[in-house]
């Protein structure tokens, strides 16, 4: 495939980051973290794929990511984020006291959020040594995923299938707000959300399906896709240009998701023939508003969505993605990272 | 028992030292050694206190090599797949490219591992192979294929060419001879009539001779295999070459040059001049392509082997073969089996062997042969490779597309090997049973589950036990959850996990206890709600129902009471309230407050009383 540059690494990747560029410069990323997991010794590595340090090749977009520094962690790298003001990567995995793993990490400097096993959500601040909250029993089973909402409002995916919505600002232990697919329990396991419109949020689960959010809108989610064959680990929408949606699974595949606002009719790309159901019974509220969300208008007779494979054939587990820019890095258990610097958004 | 074919490596165990006694058992991947003593009474001091792990594939634990596991991975599983799609006729392509695929995997990781590429065992042997078996060359291709494969795996030519080139005057270098009669060596003609012009320009007197060499070397027919030209055509033509070289020599007419007349000895096929050579050939199978590229260029692949045995004798004399040249021997004879094995003995990774057979047997190469035990020679090496790998910590995931691809005994392999894979984290554990459950292996499955269950239990996570022994559909371990969480409820009056327990579902018939659990919680919302009526008819099917435990009667009849008084369901009540007291007795045998008995009899007195009122008052 075009621009994809792979790289065996001796180790699972379990996850993969940029570092974040300003938004003003029109610069793309050049420095990736990635953690690894299930080895001896498990590693964050820090890569560049730039041509800073190393002499510029031929290439427009230099090849090989080359190593810049590593780490040794002990136990798997299960979530990394970076703090964007310092850039610096501090305390990507934190194990509350009883050493049950912790599943999720996210930060808005200088909070940071982390979720675990044991159904802890536990609030730090960067500069301080000691723990700022603690939510005991904030879920009875695992917390898979977590993402901030607005500054004070975070909200967790767990594996029981359902999302809650955790006011940080309120006292109590309990969550503000709990949606599920009624009926269903198919354990969650990763939650996007998108970058302008912070009622949107994608979900995606032991099943492999992909589910928009609006979480204004009650207990059903806005549309279903079936996307995967088995457990979808990391959905994100594109930092910048949210039409586009890139989700990852344990199938082996990367999956480009692109809505397109206009009304232009557009055919399936890609081998992949996408069965979608909707469950849009609910019009978009408010219609006077003037941006709706192309995911939440989604159509799905006017087959407006289109998906395409990013990854050539791979057998095992993309277990995650990051996409900045043009720039996309996944990284599988197959021990390689893909790098994308020509990503179509 | 049957004899061994070579003679076992001796392994020393450290610490072990003299006059110990070892013990072993089998241990995960391996041998576990400890210190014993031969009999119990000898017990006099401590012995040593460790066991060692004795493992005989070492070369999984090398970080480089773990690139070349996971890489050879992927083609392999893409290998599979290419099986019945093709009619025979057209696979062939398809395995070479395959084959060069693993090859090259092989190139980078001896580069990295910074061993001389070219040269490493495993390359030549596998290059060889492609070339004997895989591309199955016909007479007149084979020669040119084995050519390549020469030059590819005698590549210090080129760097001495280099040397040679980039020194003031290249004639005069001291390894310029070397450079032109390397070049004639391996055929490449080309390359050795450009080096001769540098020779003949500063000799202009022997120009004729020069010239009359290069027209030689030009001359020189090569079998093109795409072309129109048939064999004997070509035959007839080469024939006519050497005469003309035989011509030559006859004539003297490079007597006054050494170097030239060697040439063109080695270009008539002069097998003495050949083996003077030795230095620049420096491998017997080198010898033999040279010597069939001068002597019998139309060489058929039955005729091999009568050469390299002889080549083998001529080159060495006296001097014992090495591992590698009976492996390459035993290529030329077109003994797979015996390339197999060899290789199995002398690289100290099941690997290569696994690999090299697992293609061969697709190319139908492997057919007739059976082993007396397990399965075929493809499954056998292949599942010795996966166990390998199943025993590394991390690499265990690539070893289950192995064991799926055996279809004899894989499956029963994988099932034992999955149950020690250890789950240290959900996540792990998903994965684990994502591959358990895309296979059927329900009792795997079961089990993970259990132990997920039982770990979030002793962690006194009731929601996440539940959930995990849900997915396993493991009834008895719910219910067994189901009576903590009442405990729960009992001593503290409210319950926790309350988002697991509301959110139920289906999953809730898994057990009876469970579906009691679901259903009570049910029956407190309801309550909490103010939907009395509704309420007491959920407790009353309850009670009817008898799946609840009985140590729960108690609790289940105090709650009832206060709905005995209200009036909207009196009604429903008088229907089964004489019902109730039956079920009390059995209560009573057990020790509990008689008090609470009593009041629970006042209770269901008065209602029945009331109902009955209420009920004359309606028909009235």
């Amino acid at each position: 495939m075009d621009g994809v540059v792979a790289k065996y690494v001796s180790q699972k990747i379990s996850k993969t980051r940029w570092r974040p560029v300003s938004h003003t410069t029109l610069q793309q990323p050049e420095i990736f973290a990635t953690g690894s997991w299930d080895n001896e010794d498990n590693k964050i590595s820090i890569w560049s794929i730039g041509s800073n340090g190393v002499p510029a090749m031929e290439d427009e977009f230099e090849g090989d990511p080359q190593l810049v520094c590593e780490l040794r962690h002990d136990g798997d790298v299960l979530d990394l984020q970076t703090l964007s003001v310092s850039q610096s990567w501090a305390r990507a995995h934190h194990y509350p006291s009883d050493n049950a793993p912790c599943t999720g990490v996210v930060c808005n400097s200088p909070e940071i959020v982390t979720v675990g096993e044991d159904g802890r959500i536990i609030t730090f601040r960067a500069d301080h040594e000691t723990v700022t909250r603690i939510i005991d029993n904030a879920d009875s089973s695992t917390i898979h995923a977590v993402t901030y909402l607005k500054t004070s409002e975070i909200l967790t995916v767990n594996s029981i299938g359902q999302l809650k919505l955790w006011d940080l600002r309120q006292q109590g232990n309990s969550p503000s707000q709990i949606l599920s697919l009624s009926g269903d329990r198919v354990p969650l396991h990763c939650v996007g959300r998108h970058p302008n419109q912070q009622h949107i949020v994608a979900t995606g689960g032991q099943d492999g399906m992909l589910c928009v959010w609006d979480v204004r809108q009650g207990n059903t989610p806005f549309s279903l896709m079936e996307a995967h064959s088995a457990e979808m680990w990391e959905v994100h929408f594109h930092p910048t240009n949210p039409d586009h949606l890139f989700t990852c699974s344990e199938d082996g595949s990367l999956l480009h998701w692109e809505t397109s606002s206009q009304d232009t009719p557009s055919f399936l790309q890609g081998g992949r023939n996408n069965s979608m159901m909707s469950r849009s019974a609910m019009a978009p509220a408010g219609g006077n508003q003037s941006i709706i969300s192309a995911w939440l208008n989604g159509d799905s007779s006017k087959g407006r969505l289109e998906t395409t494979h990013m990854l050539p054939s791979q057998t095992l587990s993309v277990n995650s993605l990051d996409v900045l820019g043009q720039c996309l890095v996944c990284g599988t258990d197959g021990e390689a990272i893909f790098v994308n610097g020509q990503v179509p958004v | 028992m049957e004899e061994v074919d070579v003679e076992p490596a001796v392994t020393n165990i450290p610490a072990a030292g003299q006059g110990k006694h070892l013990g072993f058992a089998w241990g995960p991947g391996g041998i576990l050694v400890y210190e014993t003593h031969h009999q119990p009474k000898e017990a006099k001091g401590p012995g040593s206190p460790y066991i060692h792990e004795v493992r005989k594939d070492e070369d999984i634990y090398s970080p480089i090599l773990r690139k070349l596991f996971n890489e050879s991975h992927h083609i392999f599983v893409g290998l599979q797949t290419i099986r019945d799609e093709l009619p025979s006729k057209n696979k062939k392509p398809q395995f070479v490219s395959v084959s060069k695929n693993y090859r090259s995997i092989i190139r980078a990781c001896m580069e990295e591992l910074h061993f001389c590429a070219s040269d490493h065992p495993s390359n030549l042997i596998w290059n060889l192979c492609e070339v004997l078996f895989i591309d199955a060359a016909p007479a007149g291709s084979l020669l040119l294929h084995l050519l390549d494969w020469v030059r590819l795996h005698k590549a210090d030519v080129d760097e001495k060419t280099r040397e040679v080139l980039q020194s003031e005057s290249p004639a005069e270098h001291h390894n310029y001879w070397d450079v032109v009669v390397s070049y004639v060596l391996q055929g490449r003609l080309e390359e050795a009539r450009q080096m001769l012009v540098k020779q003949a320009n500063i000799q202009p007197a022997a120009r004729n001779m020069y010239k009359l060499m290069d027209t030689l070397l030009s001359k020189m027919p090569f079998y093109n295999p795409s072309g129109t030209q048939t064999l004997t055509e070509f035959d007839v033509k080469w024939r006519h070459w050497h005469e003309e070289v035989d011509r030559c020599l006859q004539d003297n007419s490079f007597a006054s040059s050494q170097h030239l007349e060697t040439i063109c000895k080695i270009l008539a096929g002069d097998e003495d001049t050949l083996l003077e050579q030795k230095d620049l050939l420096s491998t017997w199978y080198h010898f033999l392509v040279t010597r069939l590229l001068y002597c019998h260029p139309t060489v058929k692949p039955t005729e091999l082997h009568y050469y390299a045995q002889s080549c083998l004798t001529m080159f060495l004399e006296t001097s014992a073969p090495e591992p590698l040249d009976s492996i390459l021997l035993a290529a030329f004879e077109f003994d797979i089996h015996q390339v197999i094995k060899d290789c199995s003995i002398a690289l100290n990774n099941w690997w290569f062997v696994a690999h090299l057979t697992d293609l061969l047997d697709h190319c139908n190469l492997l057919q007739s042969h059976n082993l007396h035990f397990g399965s075929n020679l493809r499954e056998f090496l292949l599942l010795e490779y996966a166990s390998g790998l199943f025993t590394h910590h991390s690499l265990w995931q690539l070893a289950v597309d192995y064991f799926d691809h055996c279809p004899e005994f894989g499956h029963v392999y994988l099932e034992l090997q999955i149950e020690r894979v250890s789950l240290d984290t959900e996540r792990k554990a998903l994965k684990v049973l994502r591959i358990c459950e895309q296979r059927q292996m329900s009792e795997q499955v079961r089990s993970i589950c259990k132990i997920m269950a039982m770990r979030a239990l002793k962690n006194n996570r009731l929601g996440s036990a539940l959930s995990w022994s849900i997915r396993a559909k493991d009834a008895a371990f719910a219910t067994l959850i189901s009576e903590r969480f009442l405990q729960d409820y009992c001593s503290k009056g409210t319950f926790s996990d309350l988002d697991l327990i509301d959110n139920l579902g289906p999953a809730m018939l898994l057990s009876d206890r469970l579906t009691f659990l679901g259903k009570y919680r049910e029956f407190h919302k309801l309550y909490g709600e103010k939907r009395f009526t509704e309420a007491a008819k959920l407790l009353l099917s309850l009670m009817m129902a008898k799946i609840a435990p009985r140590s729960f009667w108690m609790t289940l009849l105090t709650d009832a009471l206060p709905l005995l008084e209200q009036k909207e369901v009196l009604q429903l009540w008088y229907i089964v309230t004489h019902q109730i007291p039956q079920n009390i007795f059995p209560i009573q045998d057990e020790d509990i407050e008689v008090t609470k008995v009593e009041l629970l009899r006042l209770a269901l007195a008065r209602n029945l009383a009331m109902a009955i009122v209420k009920e004359g008052t309606v028909e009235a």
